[in-house]
């Protein structure tokens, strides 16, 4: 295997798109990556496009030759990679393995989601699917529902309380008021967050990440070549994948997603690194408990004890260690498919000091974290700047 | 969400009557019922296991914000329920004036789930009861 970077990466702005269609975003981000990666159409090897439910929420499946064809890629190998809400990491790390197997040189990984097409019900019940279909999404389970489980549990078992969910919406959005892709750059409160509307209690609306349109475009080149097209190539240090049960009921613990241990451990081991040598995360901020645990699975806290640390603001900008510097899906929203990629390209930004106001002094190392279902799928990588 | 009669009709077995399995060569039990066993393997053998209904709540949530299929029932609770032999299963918590906390024992009840509109199917499937 050869090494890998990141020579490019594009991102649209996150939100309400009601002027732009799947064709429209891909676009977007699409060409503000092969600008920024300084490349030619015609240099590209491959595509890899990543959505979760393009097909049900906008009856378009097939959408990687799309991307390949809006880009004007003319004929090159495109294939969709769909992995629930973790469908924009995976596709990243199939990307990754084709350009670091040598198959390939330069690949094109896009993640997409054109979500507010339908009504927010529909919404729900396509994200359900990322749960299991018959014993869950047909018996009343929310997507929310299940998080909502873990979220009770994780109370019960250590006594991580509403406020302390709170906080981490009112961190992400403290992150997401500085940054102008993201859907909202409102600043809350914790007050706000626990007097808004309950969706599956003890998660109410701000505890959740948004229904979101949006798309994000990295460029991949082997590490040899990239110097040739960028002074600042980052590169993969790690690209780690693990699986666990469709269902909740069949995990072994509901406060904790196993799948993000595996991967995690399995990308420090790659990356021959420690936790204290990571500068920012990127984490799948799903839902407010989500962040709290996957502190916890990442490594960085023991059980039970990231609620705390976040709530007293270890992990706010340039704390302790900044996470989710974007505004998370929480604040900087959550187009599914596009997820994945999106969290890359802001650790692109940060380590190439790109990042303006939510810039995260002397980063070096990242982190990424992408979450599929209430963790069926975890993809964890490690992108370092190489100077 | 329409549901195809013969989707409902496999399950009818776990639904109606919390049928699942049990490999005889480890003694794991399966709920739903799986194809191979965990453990075992392709040496897997596995046999029907009806559960008894049995359990406690491990954890619950109340829904407000379902989907189109469960509108006109929220809010309503669902729950994870461990049960006696075992494998824990998520479902409805019917309203029965008690209240739901961790650890609170329940057993299962047979309940209308949903109607495939005004003229379908009438889907029925087990719900849980506190005690």
């Amino acid at each position: 295997m050869r090494d890998v970077a990141i020579i490019g990466v594009g991102l649209t702005k996150f939100g309400e798109r009601w002027e732009v269609g799947l064709r429209g975003l891909m676009a977007e981000a699409g060409l503000a990556a092969l600008q920024d990666a300084k490349i030619s159409s015609d240099e590209v090897d491959m595509v890899y496009g990543s959505t979760m439910a393009s097909g049900r929420f906008v009856g378009q499946e097939h959408v990687a030759a799309m991307l390949a064809d809006q880009l004007g890629f003319n004929n090159v190998p495109a294939t969709r990679i769909e992995n629930a809400c973790a469908s924009g990491g995976s596709a990243l790390r199939q990307g990754y393995i084709a350009c670091a197997s040598g198959a390939v040189d330069m690949v094109v990984v896009g993640g997409v989601e054109k979500m507010t097409d339908v009504t927010t019900s529909e919404a729900t019940t396509a994200l359900g699917g990322a749960g299991d279909q018959e014993w869950e999404l047909a018996q009343g389970i929310t997507f929310p529902g299940l998080y909502a489980l873990m979220a009770r549990r994780h109370m019960h078992e250590y006594g991580t309380t509403e406020e302390q969910m709170a906080a981490v919406a009112v961190k992400n959005h403290e992150n997401g008021h500085k940054n102008k892709y993201a859907q909202y750059r409102k600043l809350i409160t914790v007050d706000d967050v626990m007097k808004s509307k309950v969706i599956a209690d003890p998660l109410k609306v701000l505890d959740c990440s948004p229904i979101t349109d949006g798309a994000a475009v990295v460029v991949l080149a082997p590490l040899d070549k990239a110097k040739k097209y960028t002074d600042t190539p980052i590169k993969i240090v790690s690209s780690a994948q693990a699986s666990d049960s469709l269902g909740l009921a069949q995990r072994e613990s509901l406060t904790e997603i196993k799948a993000t241990r595996i991967a995690a451990d399995d990308a420090f081991r790659q990356a021959k690194l420690g936790r204290g040598d990571i500068d920012l995360i990127e984490v799948h901020d799903c839902f407010t408990i989500a962040e709290i645990m996957a502190m916890e699975d990442l490594g960085f806290y023991k059980k039970g004890q990231a609620a705390k640390a976040i709530a007293d603001g270890e992990t706010r900008l340039n704390a302790k260690l900044s996470v989710n510097t974007s505004g998370g899906l929480k604040a900087c929203g959550h187009p599914v498919g596009a997820t994945g990629v999106k969290q890359a390209v802001e650790v692109v930004w940060q380590l190439r000091g790109e990042a303006g106001d939510r810039q995260v002094k002397g980063a070096e190392v990242g982190m990424t974290h992408n979450v599929g279902g209430s963790g069926a799928t975890a993809v964890v990588h490690i992108l370092k700047r190489v100077n | 969400m329409e549901t195809a009669p013969a989707s409902s009709w496999r399950r009818q077995n776990a639904s109606y009557n919390l049928v699942g399995n049990k490999c005889e060569k480890c003694g794991a039990v399966y709920f739903p019922s799986r194809i191979i066993c965990k453990n075992c393997g392709r040496e897997s053998k596995l046999r029907e296991h009806k559960l008894s209904g049995d359990g406690e709540v491990y954890s619950y949530t109340k829904i407000t914000a379902p989907s189109d299929t469960f509108k006109d029932d929220a809010p309503y609770t669902i729950g994870m329920i461990k049960t006696a032999e075992g494998p824990f299963i998520e479902g409805h918590v019917v309203d029965n004036g008690k209240d739901v906390k961790i650890g609170a024992k329940v057993r299962t009840v047979l309940r209308r789930m949903y109607a495939d509109g005004e003229e379908g199917l009438i889907h029925y499937h087990y719900k849980f009861e506190l005690i």
